[in-house]
């Protein structure tokens, strides 16, 4: 699967298929600060992410001080 | 995992609340909580004129789309803070939403309010942390702005998150008289403050981006070049590691602090703030923080000009 991360703008490949939370683990992703999207939609947890998906991650945590 | 509302297929799934929701059911879902948020607070009524400050980020634009919906009578104010090709990619979303939307709104750039007043430079120039010099910025042009277009209320998109970091960091450091101010619904203290309110203090930034994403707002991802490092992130990745052991430990913070203990802070005194002998604005001194600030920036520029140390 690919897996574009934003806002790093990096991109990563992984073989196999996996669970949502599997993956953001995997990543070192703390689940509820990101956003899984395949397509137009958003992933919860225990849906299954396939070999031959793209999805983006998008982190949700924002702020300075401001 | 199914719609706790409906049983349809459940798009995003909210720990803390024991819930998940389709995409319909969790649209209404988030205007019901920024509902509940407005009218429990009493932050403002149907014929008040509501000035929203946007970055062009998640959390303002998706509360300025909530609001406008409901029908409320908003402006958008967008302050361009000269952070380069960020501040201009964040002018262009808060453009493009309010355009698409027929929304009014009202764009201040600092590099056009004076010299060295971008946050950079002045961050620069006092050696300052720059959200540190950004906060003050904001806050005076947002009060100004209020109260130059005859508004009643300022609206700003601080989430749960901001508001459990900021606590976090004020219980840290016991200062008494930031917790006292830490409140959903801020009234006006001074006939050229109005009130402000957040009506998003209960609502997380996985919710508002949720929320964002499913209803197609275009939003700034990228993070602002100068929070690289800021302790409200510390604060919050803190929070959220929390958060991971215990679903539920964000919102019991701010809505126990707000129920058990800012009452007792609510009564720390402060001195009335008296008028800024500069630009008039509030005070508390002679002369305001931002008036203070851009007195700096200038004497410590004209020092550098003159090749004598800043």
């Amino acid at each position: 699967m690919r897996i574009h991360l934003r806002p790093q703008r990096r991109t990563v490949e992984l073989e196999g298929r996996r669970r949502v939370a599997q993956l953001l683990a995997e990543l070192g992703i703390l689940p509820g600060t990101a956003m899984v999207i395949r397509g137009d939609s958003l992933l919860t947890d225990g849906e299954v992410v396939e070999e031959s998906d793209e999805i983006e991650i998008r982190a949700v945590i924002s702020g300075g001080g401001g | 995992m199914k719609c706790t509302r409906c049983r349809a297929k459940a798009e995003v799934h909210l720990r803390s609340h024991n819930s998940a929701f389709c995409r319909p059911c969790y649209l209404f879902y988030f205007r019901r909580q920024v509902e509940r948020a407005v009218a429990g607070e009493r932050m403002f009524v149907p014929t008040e004129r509501l000035l929203v400050a946007v970055s062009g980020g998640k959390d303002s634009l998706a509360l300025w789309d909530v609001l406008a919906d409901l029908g409320y009578d908003t402006t958008g104010l967008y302050l361009g803070l000269g952070i380069g090709a960020y501040s201009d990619e964040s002018r262009g979303k808060v453009e493009q939403f309010a355009e698409r939307r027929g929304l009014p709104f009202r764009v201040i750039a600092l590099e056009d309010e004076g010299a060295g007043l971008a946050v950079p430079a002045v961050a620069q120039v006092t050696r300052r942390v720059p959200c540190s010099a950004c906060g003050t910025m904001k806050r005076h042009y947002f009060d100004t702005a209020a109260i130059e277009g005859g508004f009643d209320v300022l609206v700003t998109g601080h989430n749960l998150d901001d508001e459990a970091a900021r606590l976090m960091g004020n219980v840290l450091r016991w200062q008494k008289d930031h917790l006292a101010r830490q409140r959903p619904v801020l009234p006006s203290t001074h006939p050229k403050f109005v009130r402000k309110v957040k009506p998003l203090y209960l609502t997380s930034e996985y919710e508002t981006a949720a929320y964002a994403f499913l209803r197609g707002i275009d939003y700034v991802v990228e993070e602002c070049p100068n929070a690289v490092g800021a302790t409200q992130l510390l604060y919050k990745d803190v929070l959220n590691r929390l958060e991971v052991a215990s679903p539920g430990t964000k919102l019991a913070f701010v809505k126990e602090f707000l129920r058990s203990a800012q009452p007792a802070f609510a009564d720390v005194e402060r001195e009335e703030p008296h008028d800024c002998d500069r630009c008039g604005m509030p005070a508390y001194g002679s002369r305001c923080s931002y008036c203070r600030l851009v007195d700096e920036v200038q004497a410590k520029t004209a020092r550098a000009l003159a090749g004598a140390p800043a």
